[in-house]
């Protein structure tokens, strides 16, 4: 019942290479690549909890826009994400 | 992207089932638009779900009802106010809008409930909804132990949906008791459908132990997750695990109703038969007006669509057949209360806000939301206690503040009055 590869997208998470399945959201990257989205006022690390726009756990800056929801944005060839913004 | 009007006659937030059926049964009623924060129609439960053409699923069905009839879809798009009677703003990750509507159907469905316990802030513990989500969006699972557990029909779903995508469930535990949900299983006998998805699900997951009357009390890890402590109240197992899906049912997104004035009946919004609010020309459909799942949303939103429209001649159907569904939401509610045992999870230390890292023992110090808010920040950041508060209405029984827009962060740009709507900048997108 597993879905069939999908084809890679190259994006760039703070500076790397990764080859993300396209149409996966940034959250989805992230997760593939171990990073944390954020960390938080005490300094730890977070990742998504809600999954859907909802807790703001995922933010992180996409092409220079800082804030944006990581589980709501799609991945786009060339994308560059940064984490801890 | 196409021209995008930003006038409508029928103007539906939120583009999940509830929407979607909304949008499908108002065709022809003049210009109808579906405004949603995601990417993609489907809301949470079609989230992923492809609407090509050979697909015969109701998602897909629904997706070219919804194309048919001429829908304007504005994806990306948050609504963070009401500034006139008429009208909302919204926002894109750069632009702001302003779009009008003569009617308004609210179908801004439901999010989990989420519980502190120490160790909930680690990576890996997510939703169960979340983790399905995540999944959904593309998630590698093959492989991975996940321990579902908390409280819900949705716990079953997840589970359910994970293994069937490769994941080793591990456990699934269930705060409710088994004298509780016997009950509302005996209740689904008149419900067959419902009955059918249920034993579905569990033959699916004969080989994993579905466990009630446990719930989950810590997890350990020091980066991600690495187990997950359950308990009965008497005894306690830890269970190593790579992910814990973890929600304790759903709350209503009613944030946007009560900026519109929308009355509340005991935390969901109030509507009539024909899915009216308490404000004229404002309708709500779905989980907001109480959590009564997939079908009852659908049939909800069909109702709004139709009302709008003025096909009320149509409505005779569809009101006799939400009869039948009667007090399902009630029946839910009260399948899965949750256990008083869960407001003792969380130790003096456990944070309990997490915008802001506010711990549960300072919280527990005040005497109101407002309070803790004013002398804490808890509730103060970027989910305006979306998260925290619908923990707190649980565990220390408080109840929100007034909603004040804007009803999520809003870019500096929008705020003042820079970028705001040009009706070419809609154009432009």
């Amino acid at each position: 019942m597993h879905k069939p590869d999908r084809p890679a997208i190259r994006i760039l998470i703070n500076g790397k290479t990764l080859d993300a399945p396209a149409g996966c959201t940034v959250a989805v990257a992230l997760a593939i690549a171990d990073e944390a989205c954020r960390t938080s006022v005490q300094q730890q690390e977070r990742g998504p909890l809600c999954a859907m726009g909802i807790c703001y756990e995922c933010r992180v800056t996409v092409d220079g826009v800082p804030h944006r929801l990581a589980c709501q944005t799609i991945c786009a060839a060339g994308m560059e994400i940064q984490t801890n913004g | 992207m196409a021209d995008r009007p930003q006038d409508f006659d029928i103007l539906i937030v939120g583009g999940g089932p509830a929407g979607m059926a909304a949008a499908s049964a108002a065709a022809g009623a003049g210009t109808i638009g579906i405004v949603d924060d995601n990417p993609n129609l489907g809301g949470q439960i079609w989230r992923g779900q492809s609407f090509a053409v050979e697909q015969k699923n109701a998602a897909a069905a629904m997706y070219r009802r919804v194309q048919q009839a001429g829908v304007t879809h504005l994806p990306r798009l948050r609504v963070l106010d009401a500034p006139r009677p008429g009208t909302l703003l919204a926002e894109s990750e750069a632009e702001s809008y302003e779009l009008r509507y003569r009617k308004l159907v609210l179908a801004t469905g439901a999010r989990e409930r989420f519980l502190p316990f120490p160790g909930w802030t680690l990576r890996n513990v997510m939703g169960a909804g979340g983790l399905q989500a995540m999944v959904k969006s593309g998630l590698p699972i093959p492989g991975k132990r996940v321990v579902v557990a908390g409280s819900g029909p949705l716990l079953l779903a997840v589970a359910a949906y994970l293994h069937e995508q490769g994941a080793q469930v591990v456990s699934i535990c269930e705060q409710s008791s088994f004298a509780r949900l016997a009950k509302f299983s005996f209740g689904l006998l008149g419900d067959p459908r419902r009955l059918a998805q249920g034993v579905g699900y569990r033959m699916q997951l004969r080989r994993t132990p579905y466990r009630t009357g446990w719930w989950p009390i810590a997890a350990r890890g020091t980066r991600h997750i690495e187990s997950v402590v359950l308990s009965d109240g008497h005894r306690t197992q830890e269970v190593p695990c790579d992910y814990l899906a973890c929600g304790f049912h759903l709350v209503p997104n009613i944030e946007l109703p009560t900026l519109l004035g929308c009355e509340l009946l005991h935390g969901f919004v109030r509507v009539d038969e024909q899915r009216q609010t308490s404000v004229p020309g404002i309708y709500c459909a779905g989980e907001p007006t109480g959590i009564g799942g997939l079908e009852q949303a659908i049939l909800e939103g069909e109702i709004a669509g139709l009302v709008c429209s003025g096909r009320t001649e149509a409505l005779r159907p569809l009101l006799q057949k939400k009869k039948k569904f009667g007090k399902f939401a009630d029946r839910l509610a009260r399948a899965f209360a949750l256990r008083p045992e869960l407001r003792g999870l969380a130790n003096a230390e456990t944070i309990l806000c997490r915008c802001e890292d506010v711990s549960f023992g300072d919280v527990r110090k005040h005497s109101s939301w407002r309070a803790a808010k004013l002398h804490t920040r808890c509730g103060m950041g970027p989910c305006q206690g979306r998260i925290c508060g619908a923990a707190t209405e649980f565990l220390f029984g408080w109840n929100a503040d007034s909603v004040r827009p804007p009803i999520f962060p809003m870019r500096f740009g929008t705020m003042v009055g820079r970028g705001c709507t040009q009706e070419n900048k809609l154009q432009e997108r």
